[in-house]
C-alpha cells in the first residue's frame, strides 16, 4: 500500500493539516501536498479509468506529464474538469472526484471494453461505424457521445475573474530549476531586463530531489542563495506558478499564472495571462522521464522512477512497501537508493543493460544490498487495481518468465526526454541524440525572429545536458551568449559555478521490453495511457500503411489526449520506426503546438466578458430609448430600438402600431447610426464616380442622389444617399453596419490605387444626431418648430438645406426610406436629445410616436426598397435587384463594372428580385426556398428562388415579401411553392416588389 | 504574432494593431480588359514559400496603408515601405538580396 512515512517531505508543512474530499470521502493531507501526493498518502492509488477500455488507472507521474490522474475539481461556479492531481496544490476544503467511470470508480461497467479490446483495435471507429449508413445518426453516435469524453462540462457560469498582463523584457527565462536560475542570474548580471517563470510553486526544479553539491554547498542551499540574490535585483521579475504556455512569432510568449487555484477563497483574479514580448527566450524547461514498454505497464502501482523519488523526498510518501525498479539507465538507481535509505524494500533492480563495469550509482545500490539484475526485464506485471508482482525475464528474449517477484509498486525509467515543446512551437528544429536516445534542440536551427536570427535558446536538461555540472555550465554559457547578441556585456567577475560531477554509465535504448515481446505481451503494453494506445495498435497502423507519423497519430489517437503525448511521444515514434524498419529520426516527430499544458478558457478571455466583451456604441438618444420601452436590437456595435413597447403590448403589436401611426400621422426615427462620410477635395466628384455605380460628379450642390456601391468583384456592398455640399464636398450616407467598412474601402482605394487623386475622406458618423421625421404630419411638425421654410418649393424631394429649426442649427435632407413625406434632420450630437424632445413636444398634437427598426423595415418593404444584408448577401449584383436605373451607362469605369461584364454576371438565369404575396395572406417564412420541377444530381428538389425579406404589412393587411426568383420579372402572377421548416408548404404569387404607393406620390408632396 | 513598423507614423507595434490585406503591387484591370487579365487581377495570388510583398494597414493606429517585405517561412521582416508605389524600393531589394542571395526580384520590381 502507499502511505505517509515518518521521514522526508521537504515541501510539507507538517504542522498544518489540511482536509479534503475524494469522491465524497473525507481525507487529510498537509499544507504543501499536491492532490496526488495526498491521495497516495491515503493509499488512494486508483484515481481514474482510461478513456477507451475503462481500465483502472493510478498515478504515474508527479508533474504536468501525468496522463491518468485527471479530476473534476470544485463545484458550482468553481467547478472544473480534467484537472491534474499532480499539479493541483492541496488546500483545505478541496473537493475532487474521479472521471470516466459508471457507476463508480471501483466498479465500472465500461471496463467490459477491456475484454473486448481484441475487437477494438486502432481505427476501430472508422472501420466499424461506417455501415449501415443510417445507424451512424441513430445508433452509433448517441452511444459514442454518451460514453465519450473525460470529465463533465461545467454547468454554471464561472464565478471567477481573469486578467491579462502585458510585459516586456530583454531576456525571458522559462523554467526556475537550477538551469533557469543560473541563466537568469547570468543574464541579470549583464544589466539586461529579465523575467523568470516557474510553473510550480517551488524554485529549483527537481535538483533538490536528485541531490548533489555546488561549490561545496548543498543543492538546496545553492538554490536558496540564488533565489535570494535574484529577488533583490531591480532588473529581475520572478513569477512562480506561472507556466510558459507558448512561444510565438517574433519573441511573443504567453505565460499562464495561477493566482488562486491553491487558495480559491482569496480575492482577485484566478488566472492571469502574461502576454510577453522578449528580446530573447531561454527555455530551461528540463526533461521528462519516459515509461518503459512492458506488458501491464498501466496497472496502478507502476510509476515513473523519478516520480516515486519525488513523492518520497518532497512529500514523505512511500508508494509501496516493496518496489521493483526497472530501468535502462543509471538515474533510476537514485530511486532505489532513496527508497532503501528511507527504510523501504527494493527486491530487485531489473536493468536491461549489460555493462562491463559498475558505475558509482550501481556500486552504491549493491552496497546497500539491493539485488541488481543486469540484462533483465519485466515480462509482465500482475495485478488488477494494484500491482501484486512482476514476472522477470531476459531483456534479450521473448518473455519467458524466469521468476516472479512479489511487489506492490514498480518504478520504471526509460531515460529522459528534453522538454522541447517551447523550442519547437515557433519552428525550432530538433536533432536525434543517440546517446540520450531522444530528440533535443538543434542549436543551428532555432526559431527565427524579425531580424532573421534565432530568438530561442534552450539551456540545461532542455538542451540535452543532464549532469548537474554540465547543466550549470550550459545555462551560464547560454545566457552569456544571449545577452551578448542583445548588446549587453557580462562583467568578468560573473563566472559559472561548478558542481561535483557524478559519472554515469550510458543509457541503452529500450523501446520494447523484452526485446522480442510476442503479440500477446504487445497487446498489454501501453504507450498512451490516457487514450489507451498500445504497442499493438501502432504496429497495426504501420501494417495498414500508415507510414507518416502524423497519420499514425490520428489513426491510433497516440498523443492526442489532454497530456498531448508528453510520456508516450518518443516511445510511440520508436515503436512506429521499429514496425517500419526505419530509424527514429527518419520517422520524425509530430508537431508541438501551444499551449504546453492546458490553460483555462477564462484566462484566454481575460477581462473581455459580460458587459465589456466588446464596446457598446450608443447614439445621443440611447438613454431616452431605454426609458421609453425600447426593445433593443444589436446592429454592429450599436444598439437600436427594434420597437417601443407600451405596457400590455406585445412586440408585434408595438410594431404594427408604429407602422400604422407613421403612415397615418407621423413617426420619429433615431437615424444617428447611419454612416456619414465627408469626401472633400478637387477630385471628390471623380473619386465618387469610381466608387458609386451612378454618376455623382454631375450632382448639383443642394441636391441628393441615391447611390449603390460595389466591390471590385461586382457585388453590391452598400447603398445610401449622397448629398453634394459644395463643389468640392460630398456627404455620403452609408448603412449603419457599413460606415467603418466603407470608410476603410474609400481610404484603401485612395491610398493604394488613386493616390494621385486630391481627396480627403472623414468619417463623421458620430458627430451628428440624425432624426427622421416621417409621415403626413411631418411638415406641420417642423413648421410648428419654425425658423425656416420647409415647403415643397423651398425644399423639394431629394434636396437638402442648412438652417435653424426651433432654435436648433440643423441640416435637413428631404429623403425618404419609407415612402412618406420625410425629413432627415442632422444636429450636433450634443444637441440630439434636446432636439428630439422639441420634436416630441411639437408633434404631440400631430400624433407623433417614435418608431424602431422593425417598423422601418416594414415601411421600406411595402415600398419595395432593398436592404443591404437582406436582399444582398455578398453574391448579389445591382442588376439582380432591378436597379439598372441606378447604374450609369455613360461612365467608362467604376468599381465592379468590369466584373459585372463577366459571363456569370450577365447570365440570364441569375435569380432576379420580385415581390411575393401569399395566396392566403399569411407571412412567408424568412429564407424559404421556392421549389421547381425535377431534382438535381443530389436527388434534391430543384430550387428556383428564395425569400429575402418577409413581413406582415398592417397597411395592406397581409403578408408581403421580396425574393430572388429564376426569371422572376418575366413570371408575374405565377404561384410558387415554398416548403417551410414547419412541414407546411406556402404558396405565393409573384408580384411587383412595390406594394404601396407605386407612383411615389406620398413622399413627393 | 508579428511585430511591424508602420512607415507612415513610425510606430513599431504588435500585429493585432495592424491588418493584413494580401499581396502587394497588383495592377488593376478594368473595363476593356480581357477575361484572363481580369481574372488574374481579381483572383490569382502568389503564395510563395519565402519572400513575399504584402499590403498592410495600420488599422488601430494612423489608419494608413503600407507595404511589407517578409519571409513567409522564417517570418523575417526585410522592411516596410509606402503603399504609394507600384514597384519595390531599391533599399528593400538590396536588403533581401543581402539576406537571400539566391532570391531574384519579381518582374517589374
Amino acid at each position: 500500500m502507499s502511505t505517509r512515512i515518518a521521514t522526508g517531505g521537504r515541501l510539507l508543512n507538517k504542522s498544518k493539516a489540511v482536509s479534503f474530499s475524494f469522491n465524497g470521502k473525507q481525507l487529510r493531507g498537509y499544507q504543501g501536498d499536491t492532490l496526488a501526493s495526498a491521495l497516495l498518502a491515503n493509499d488512494q492509488m486508483l484515481v481514474g479509468r482510461s478513456f477507451k477500455y475503462h481500465r483502472p488507472r493510478g498515478i504515474v507521474a508527479a508533474g504536468p506529464e501525468e496522463p491518468n490522474a485527471l479530476m473534476n475539481l470544485g463545484r458550482g461556479g468553481q467547478f472544473e474538469p480534467n484537472q491534474r492531481a499532480t499539479t493541483t496544490e492541496l488546500f483545505d476544503g478541496l473537493e475532487a472526484a474521479s472521471q470516466n467511470h459508471w457507476p463508480s470508480l471501483e466498479f465500472d461497467v465500461g471496463a467490459i471494453n477491456t475484454h473486448l479490446s481484441r475487437f477494438l483495435p486502432a481505427g476501430f471507429y472508422y472501420k466499424m461505424f461506417i455501415h449501415p449508413r443510417p445507424f451512424w445518426k441513430h445508433v452509433y453516435e448517441p452511444i459514442i457521445r454518451h460514453s465519450a469524453g473525460l470529465g463533465k462540462a461545467p454547468k454554471d457560469r464561472d464565478d471567477d475573474t481573469y486578467e491579462h498582463f502585458h510585459a516586456f523584457c530583454d531576456v525571458l527565462v522559462i523554467g526556475g530549476g537550477v538551469a533557469g536560475l543560473e541563466a537568469a542570474r547570468t543574464a541579470a548580471l549583464s544589466g539586461a531586463k529579465v523575467i523568470l517563470l516557474e510553473q510550480t510553486a517551488h524554485w529549483g526544479g527537481r535538483a533538490p530531489v536528485d541531490g548533489g553539491s555546488v561549490e561545496g554547498k548543498s543543492i538546496t542551499d545553492h538554490v536558496d542563495t540564488l533565489v535570494a540574490e535574484l529577488a533583490v535585483m531591480d532588473n529581475v521579475q520572478m513569477r512562480r506558478r506561472t507556466m510558459g504556455a507558448g512561444v510565438y512569432d517574433h519573441g511573443y510568449v504567453l505565460g499562464y499564472e495561477s493566482l488562486k487555484d491553491h487558495a480559491p477563497k482569496t480575492k482577485g483574479p484566478r488566472h492571469r495571462l502574461w502576454r510577453i514580448r522578449a528580446g530573447h527566450i531561454i527555455t530551461a524547461t528540463g526533461a521528462i522521464e519516459r515509461p518503459l514498454s512492458f506488458a501491464g505497464n498501466d496497472i496502478p502501482g507502476v510509476m515513473l522512477a523519478a516520480a516515486v523519488r519525488d513523492y518520497l523526498v518532497n512529500f514523505g510518501v512511500s508508494v509501496g512497501d516493496r518496489t521493483v525498479v526497472v530501468t535502462n539507465n543509471d538515474d533510476a538507481y537514485r530511486t532505489a537508493i532513496a527508497l532503501v535509505e528511507a527504510g523501504l524494500t527494493v527486491p530487485a533492480i531489473l536493468d536491461a543493460r549489460v555493462l562491463p563495469v559498475d558505475s558509482p550509482l550501481m556500486a552504491r545500490a549493491k552496497e546497500l544490498g539491493i539485488r541488481v539484475m543486469m540484462g533483465h526485464a519485466i515480462a509482465s506485471v500482475k495485478g488488477g487495481k494494484r500491482v501484486t508482482s512482476v514476472a522477470v525475464c531476459s531483456q534479450a528474449g521473448e518473455g519467458a518468465a524466469l521468476e516472479t517477484i512479489e511487489c506492490d509498486a514498480v518504478a520504471m525509467s526509460g531515460g529522459w526526454s528534453p522538454v522541447v515543446h517551447l523550442w519547437s512551437h515557433c519552428g525550432g528544429k530538433l536533432v536525434w541524440d543517440s546517446a540520450l536516445a531522444s530528440f533535443r534542440p538543434d542549436v543551428d536551427n532555432a526559431p527565427t525572429g524579425a531580424d532573421g536570427h534565432g530568438f530561442v535558446t534552450a539551456a540545461g536538461a532542455a538542451a540535452g545536458f543532464f549532469g548537474l555540472d554540465d547543466i550549470l555550465h550550459d545555462a551560464h554559457a547560454a545566457a552569456d551568449g544571449v545577452v551578448t547578441t542583445l548588446g549587453f556585456k557580462l562583467p568578468a567577475s560573473a563566472t559559472s559555478p561548478n558542481a561535483a560531477r557524478q559519472e554515469e554509465s550510458p543509457l541503452a535504448p529500450v523501446w520494447m521490453m523484452p526485446q522480442g515481446a510476442n503479440a500477446k505481451l504487445r497487446e498489454k503494453t501501453w504507450l498512451d495511457y490516457q487514450n489507451d494506445v498500445k504497442v499493438s495498435d501502432v504496429r497495426l497502423a504501420a501494417q495498414e500503411g500508415f507510414v507518416s507519423v502524423e497519420h499514425t497519430k490520428r489513426y491510433t489517437t497516440l498523443g492526442m489526449a489532454t497530456d498531448q503525448g508528453k510520456l508516450s511521444n518518443i516511445n510511440g515514434l520508436a515503436t512506429l520506426a521499429g514496425a517500419l524498419d526505419a530509424d527514429i529520426p527518419t520517422v520524425g516527430t509530430t508537431t508541438f503546438r501551444p499551449p504546453y499544458h492546458p490553460i483555462s478558457l477564462g484566462a484566454i478571455g481575460g477581462e473581455a466578458r459580460g458587459d465589456v466583451f466588446q464596446p457598446l456604441r450608443r447614439t445621443p438618444l440611447h438613454d431616452w430609448h431605454d426609458v421609453n420601452g425600447a426593445e433593443w436590437e444589436p446592429v454592429g456595435q450599436w444598439r437600436r430600438p427594434y420597437a417601443y413597447k407600451r405596457s400590455g403590448e406585445s412586440t408585434h403589436d408595438a410594431v404594427m402600431r408604429e407602422v400604422a401611426n407613421t403612415r397615418d400621422k407621423m413617426g420619429l426615427l433615431d437615424a444617428s447610426t447611419l454612416g456619414k462620410i465627408i469626401v472633400k477635395g478637387p477630385d471628390a466628384g471623380k473619386f465618387l464616380d469610381m466608387l458609386y455605380t451612378k454618376m455623382m460628379s454631375s450632382l448639383k450642390p443642394g441636391k441628393c442622389r441615391y447611390g449603390l456601391m460595389c466591390s471590385e468583384n461586382g457585388f453590391l456592398i452598400d447603398d445610401g444617399v449622397v448629398a453634394r455640399i459644395d463643389d468640392d464636398t460630398f456627404l455620403c450616407h452609408t448603412t449603419t453596419g457599413g460606415a467603418d467598412r466603407i470608410h476603410q474601402h474609400m481610404e484603401e482605394w485612395l491610398q493604394t490605387e488613386w493616390w494621385d487623386f486630391k481627396v480627403y475622406v472623414a468619417n463623421v458618423t458620430e458627430q451628428y444626431a440624425q432624426i427622421a421625421v416621417v409621415g403626413p404630419n411631418a411638415r406641420k411638425c417642423l413648421e410648428k418648430l419654425g425658423g425656416m421654410d420647409v415647403s415643397k418649393d423651398a425644399l423639394g424631394f431629394m434636396e437638402w438645406v442648412d438652417g435653424e429649426l426651433g432654435g436648433f442649427k440643423c441640416r435637413i435632407y428631404r429623403i425618404s426610406f419609407s415612402g412618406e413625406l420625410s425629413y432627415e434632420i442632422a444636429v450636433d450630437a450634443g444637441l440630439g436629445q434636446a432636439f428630439w424632445d422639441a420634436l416630441m413636444v411639437a408633434g404631440n398634437d400631430l400624433g407623433v410616436m417614435p418608431y424602431g427598426t422593425e417598423c422601418l423595415h416594414i415601411l421600406r418593404a411595402e415600398k419595395g426598397f432593398i436592404m443591404i444584408g437582406d436582399e444582398t448577401d455578398g453574391t448579389v449584383i445591382p442588376q439582380d435587384l432591378g436597379l439598372n436605373w441606378a447604374i450609369s451607362k455613360k461612365k467608362e469605369d467604376y468599381l465592379g463594372k468590369r466584373a459585372q461584364e463577366r459571363s456569370h454576371m450577365v447570365d440570364p438565369t441569375r435569380w432576379k428580385l420580385v415581390g411575393l404575396e401569399t395566396t392566403d395572406g399569411s407571412v412567408l417564412p424568412d429564407g424559404a426556398y421556392a421549389v421547381g420541377e425535377g431534382k438535381n444530381e443530389n436527388d434534391q428538389r430543384n430550387m428556383i428562388g428564395r425569400v429575402t425579406s418577409t413581413y406582415h404589412s398592417p397597411t395592406l393587411g397581409k403578408g408581403i415579401a421580396m425574393g430572388l426568383v429564376l426569371h422572376g420579372p418575366d413570371r408575374m402572377g405565377e404561384v410558387l411553392d415554398f416548403p417551410g421548416t414547419d412541414g407546411k408548404t406556402y404558396s405565393a404569387k409573384i408580384v411587383d416588389p412595390v406594394f404601396y404607393d407605386k407612383e411615389g406620390e406620398k413622399q413627393n408632396v | 504574432m508579428l511585430i511591424l513598423t508602420c512607415p507612415n507614423c513610425g510606430v513599431t507595434a504588435e500585429e493585432t494593431e495592424f491588418h493584413a490585406h494580401g499581396e502587394a503591387h497588383l495592377t488593376r484591370f478594368g473595363p476593356g480588359a480581357s477575361d484572363d487579365d481580369f481574372e488574374n487581377y481579381l483572383f490569382m495570388r502568389d503564395n510563395p514559400k519565402g519572400v513575399h510583398f504584402e499590403r498592410w494597414r495600420h488599422v488601430y493606429g494612423c489608419g494608413k496603408w503600407f507595404h511589407a517585405a517578409r519571409d513567409t517561412v522564417t517570418l523575417e521582416m526585410f522592411g516596410t515601405y509606402t503603399a504609394q508605389t507600384s514597384t519595390v524600393p531599391q533599399d528593400i531589394i538590396d536588403k533581401i538580396a543581402e539576406r537571400r542571395p539566391e532570391w531574384h526580384p519579381p518582374e517589374g520590381a
